[in-house]
């Protein structure tokens, strides 16, 4: 009967009719759009097409040219945030999996409470986050005044404005995003795995490298996209830690937004900023394979 | 496999004392937030420690900017939390209890904004608003906030109600209950406590988030905007006092949420089982 009220147009695959067992309320085809409509309204209104509208202001007045002129002026700044956003990812990554791996599987009752600890700093709102980084990093802080007696820096020079304090506050402020996919995955690893290859005569850095790592995969993934992704886009950072030499692409887009000639350039860098994390996105996945990230 | 035992004891040795050097590395600036809210600076800049005060402490309305932006933040959570909590639940629950046409879109369309950076999305919105010539501010804040959190939603609730029985619904319909009381006393009951998270994590997105917002805010402040407005006046030490009370009242909020939430997920894994067990029999 379930069958017979949906229009035949809407024919599903025999497999997934015969597993239907959704309830009552699927009777009525209607009812999940009903159900998604409000919502799916407001991202198609303000997030689909002001993607489109973006794109479309991005080709104003120049065309294509706009993209080859933002890429051009630009191209260091491109270059840096792109290298800033990949090593403060690959620095959450190192500092990142061992805590998660460490909470997950050694956290015992202690779990949810070390959990709470990486996920407190969210109840900081970002800026006050930041500056507080930048208090830890200030001339005659604590983080200088260490490096300087074990002689790392001089006596005059200071870590503020360097692309250390930009891409280690980048690092600290996305680390949670980091912890928390891969504990996800690694608490759901069956133990019985490890177990198994140990009898099987495997050296535990085999096992781990054949079954821990590669079941957390998924959440080693989606980590590094949640890393990377607002790294590469940040403009707070480094406008609050960094100096002319560390301007990111995010920079020149919150310098440039009000005034009115600049627009269609603008539109243009911010598109490729997101065409190249898509690009970056799916080649990332195509290493990692896909088949494990699904 | 052939290791000498003293280096598998070295090897798990330092990997606690990485571990814990990385929530150190994550704790420390918090502590300094903290720490920094009971300082006096000596200048417009809190940013050098100076002398324990509480001057920050018994007068935190000094800056009425800081003290109308901050209450600007919280009613515009309010307002975001409120509807992205609906509009999501609502896509969530249309994704985990229905198959229908294009689900597999609607799935790609709630996950892309949670891989487009902030700025990405903030400003081809403020291209959308100007191109219109809708003016920036509360209504414009609102919008934008409810875009992304829709998907954290959607997405969370998706997450924690999947695999749930929905046949009590069915059951609760057979045995003549309204379907308003069915939703009242079954649907809800079940999906209480991924929408209670939703709607939390909702309200802290929309205090936390800078980027998006301050691109389509126009003249209006919100408590992160205020702070950005003020970086090369003055940083004064209620800053810290609001943030410290801020992260106070949240660590209650979620130790209550938590506590309170065991108590009736476990009344209701009992509900579960119970009708479960009469409805397989």
């Amino acid at each position: 009967m379930t069958v017979a009220a949906v229009p035949s147009r809407v024919r599903r695959p025999r497999r997934e009719r015969d597993g239907d067992d959704t309830g009552v309320s699927a009777r009525r085809w209607f009812t999940p759009w009903l159900l998604i409509a409000p919502g799916g309204l407001w991202l198609l209104i303000f997030f689909i097409l002001p993607l489109f509208s973006l794109g479309r202001l991005s080709l104003e007045d120049g065309g294509l040219s706009n993209y080859s002129t933002v890429i051009s002026d630009n191209s260091t700044v491109i270059i840096r945030t792109f290298v800033y956003a990949t090593i403060s990812t690959v620095a959450a990554i190192v500092i990142g999996y061992p805590l998660a791996y460490v909470i997950a599987t050694k956290g015992g009752k202690y779990k949810n409470f070390l959990l709470a600890l990486v996920i407190l700093p969210f109840f900081v709102t970002y800026l006050v986050r930041t500056l507080s980084w930048k208090i830890l990093l200030f001339d005659g802080g604590p983080v200088v005044a260490i490096l300087q007696s074990v002689g790392i820096l001089n006596d005059n020079q200071s870590i503020l404005g360097s692309p250390f304090a930009v891409v280690s506050a980048l690092t600290y402020n996305f680390l949670p995003f980091m912890v928390l996919p891969i504990y996800v995955s690694l608490e759901k690893l069956d133990h019985r795995l490890l177990d198994a290859a140990a009898d099987l005569y495997s050296s535990p850095a085999r096992a781990f490298r054949k079954i821990t790592l590669r079941l957390s995969l998924p959440g080693l993934f989606a980590g590094t996209l949640l890393t990377f992704i607002p790294a590469a886009g940040d403009f707070v950072n480094s406008e609050l830690l960094g100096s002319d030499r560390t301007v990111m692409i995010g920079q020149i887009i919150e310098k440039n937004f009000g005034k009115e000639f600049f627009r269609p350039e603008l539109s243009a860098l911010s598109f490729m900023l997101m065409a190249m994390i898509l690009i970056g996105v799916i080649v990332y996945a195509r290493l990692l394979g896909t088949e494990e990230i699904a | 496999m052939n290791l000498p035992n003293w280096v598998r004891a070295f090897g798990r040795i330092s990997l606690w004392v990485w571990a814990g050097l990385g929530l150190v590395f994550l704790f420390t600036p918090i502590f300094v937030t903290i720490l920094f809210s009971f300082n006096e600076p000596t200048g417009k800049y809190n940013y050098i420690w100076n002398k324990f005060s509480l001057s920050g402490w018994t007068d935190p309305l000094k800056y009425p900017e800081l003290t109308d932006a901050l209450i600007f933040s919280l009613k515009i959570a309010v307002v975001v939390t409120a509807i992205a909590t609906v509009l999501g639940t609502l896509m969530g629950l249309a994704m985990v209890k229905y198959k229908f046409r294009a689900k597999g879109m609607i799935g790609a369309i709630l996950i892309l904004p949670l891989t487009m950076p902030e700025i990405v999305l903030g400003f081809s919105l403020l291209t959308l608003f100007v191109s219109i010539n809708w003016s920036r501010g509360f209504i414009t804040i609102i919008i934008a906030q409810v875009m992304f959190s829709v998907s954290y939603v959607a997405t969370t609730v998706r997450a924690r109600i999947r695999g749930f029985d929905w046949r009590l619904e069915e059951a609760a319909l057979d045995l003549g209950a309204s379907p308003f009381r069915t939703f009242r006393k079954i649907t809800l009951p079940l999906i209480a406590p991924g929408v209670v998270a939703a709607a939390m994590l909702t309200f802290a997105l929309s205090l936390d988030d800078f980027i998006i917002t301050y691109l389509n805010s126009g003249l209006d402040n919100t408590f992160p905007i205020q702070i950005w407005n003020m970086k090369r006046s003055k940083i004064p030490v209620q800053i810290n006092v609001f943030s410290t009370a801020l992260l106070v009242i949240s660590v209650i909020l979620a130790i209550a949420v938590v506590v309170g939430g065991n108590r009736r997920s476990r009344k209701l894994a009992g509900l579960t089982e119970v009708s479960g067990a009469s409805l397989n029999s």
